[in-house]
């Protein structure tokens, strides 16, 4: 297997360029998709038997909690790549995808409030998948805070990284904590493997507004990975030229 | 791989692996706790602690639900479909409380068995359908088989 594109990426200068090319095809598909989700979603699919229309919060409930639990196994291998092979762009994505991370949990975290609220009859119940995700929550917030903290770069690379590969242990706990165990929390309605325990016009909506947002959420990494770069590297000869014409197209 | 990469990504596994053992051993430990709620068969057996608030959870049993006439107190029967246990509860019911529903009641347990509930929380399941739908299943008469079918099915 070529590996060089692997190696590649220890170039700050070529993920600058590669991202660029890919930037603006990500940026559409996540309008497009977001936006035909959430019409589809919210106008045409038809309300649920039980809760009526408030069931549609599942349309951002759910792509949030996805993304939520992906970007913090991505950070976890972010920092399996920065640790064994010392690559800077990892600690550049740890720190530019956690506090995505985090607002993907709160979103995740105050729908199902909300859902929960009409539903279960609480806003909150110390449920073990609530609990779970509260702890994912704190764990970004630790790896965000240890970020700034440390001001020697490379020793808050380290310390960010440890801290997202121990977490991961949460994420599988969150993902069977309703198998596990007694929860309020419903067992998932959408899996991969399995045929989702839902009509085809509830369920295509909920999977354009999941890819949606993993679009939307490579597309806002990519960018603040390139400004981080940027600023990085603001003592190399491209960085400069590259900022310069960057000034100079918006003036 | 070179020698130092490959050292370096045993230290890591081996950590990870450090951390695994530990949560899961702790979750084992606490998994009693970590339960929201005892079924009616764990309160049948003894295995709720009398006297402390617990969390009684189970489906509401067809034809148990009596409504007092002058005040909001309401009685039912929850069931696993092994045992089951009396519910006593003075307050609202959330929108999704009917017979045949999951629910989860926060209360103490008299000297009777019988749970007096100061909160009762609709469990909701993980299907979904349009009303059209349930309506022509419950017609049928197939809603049940529906639904155990699906719940075969997520096994």
């Amino acid at each position: 297997m070529n590996w060089t594109w692997f190696h590649k990426l220890g170039s700050p200068k070529w993920f600058y360029e590669i991202s660029g090319r890919w930037l603006p095809w990500l940026s559409v598909s996540a309008v497009l998709l977001i936006v035909v989700g959430a019409v589809m979603g919210l106008a045409y699919a038809p309300p649920d038997y039980q809760q009526g229309n408030s069931f549609r919060i599942i349309y951002i409930h759910v792509p949030a909690a996805f993304l939520a639990q992906s970007t913090y196994i991505s950070l976890a291998i972010a920092g399996v790549v920065g640790l064994v092979w010392k690559m800077k762009i990892a600690d550049v994505a740890v720190q530019q995808a956690a506090p995505i991370g985090a607002w993907m949990t709160v979103i995740a975290l105050v729908t199902g409030a909300v859902w929960g609220k009409p539903t279960w009859g609480a806003w909150w119940v110390w449920d073990a998948r609530l609990t779970a995700m509260l702890i994912l929550l704190f764990l970004y917030f630790g790896i965000i805070a240890l970020g700034h903290a440390i001001s020697n770069r490379e020793s808050s690379a380290k310390a960010c990284a440890i801290l997202a590969i121990v977490g991961v242990v949460n994420i599988p706990i969150i993902k069977y904590s309703v198998d596990w165990w007694n929860t309020l929390h419903q067992p998932a309605t959408f899996t991969i493997t399995e045929k989702p325990a839902m009509p085809m016009e509830m369920w295509l909506p909920l999977l354009i507004m999941t890819i949606g947002f993993y679009c939307f959420f490579a597309a806002v990494l990519l960018m603040r990975m390139r400004l981080e770069v940027l600023r990085r590297e603001s003592r190399t000869r491209w960085a400069q030229a590259e900022v310069a014409r960057q000034i100079g197209r918006s003036a | 791989m070179n020698p130092i990469r490959k050292k370096r990504l045993i230290i890591i596994v081996a950590i990870l692996l450090g951390v695994i053992a530990t949560v899961a051993l702790g979750l084992t430990a606490l998994q009693q706790n970590i339960n929201l709620f005892y079924t009616p068969t764990q309160i049948a057996n003894g295995e709720a602690p009398q006297g402390a608030r617990i969390r009684a959870g189970g489906l509401v049993k067809e034809g148990s639900l009596t409504r007092s006439e002058d005040s909001l107190t309401v009685d039912f029967v929850v069931t696993d479909g092994d045992a089951d246990t009396g519910i006593q509860y003075r307050g609202i019911l959330p929108d999704l409380f009917r017979e045949g529903q999951g629910i989860v009641a926060l209360g103490r347990l008299n000297d009777k068995g019988v749970l007096i509930a100061d909160e009762v929380l609709a469990k909701h399941d993980e299907n979904y359908m349009p009303p059209e739908v349930s309506s022509a299943l419950e017609k049928t008469g197939m809603l049940k088989n529906y639904q155990d079918g699906q719940k075969e099915t997520n096994k």
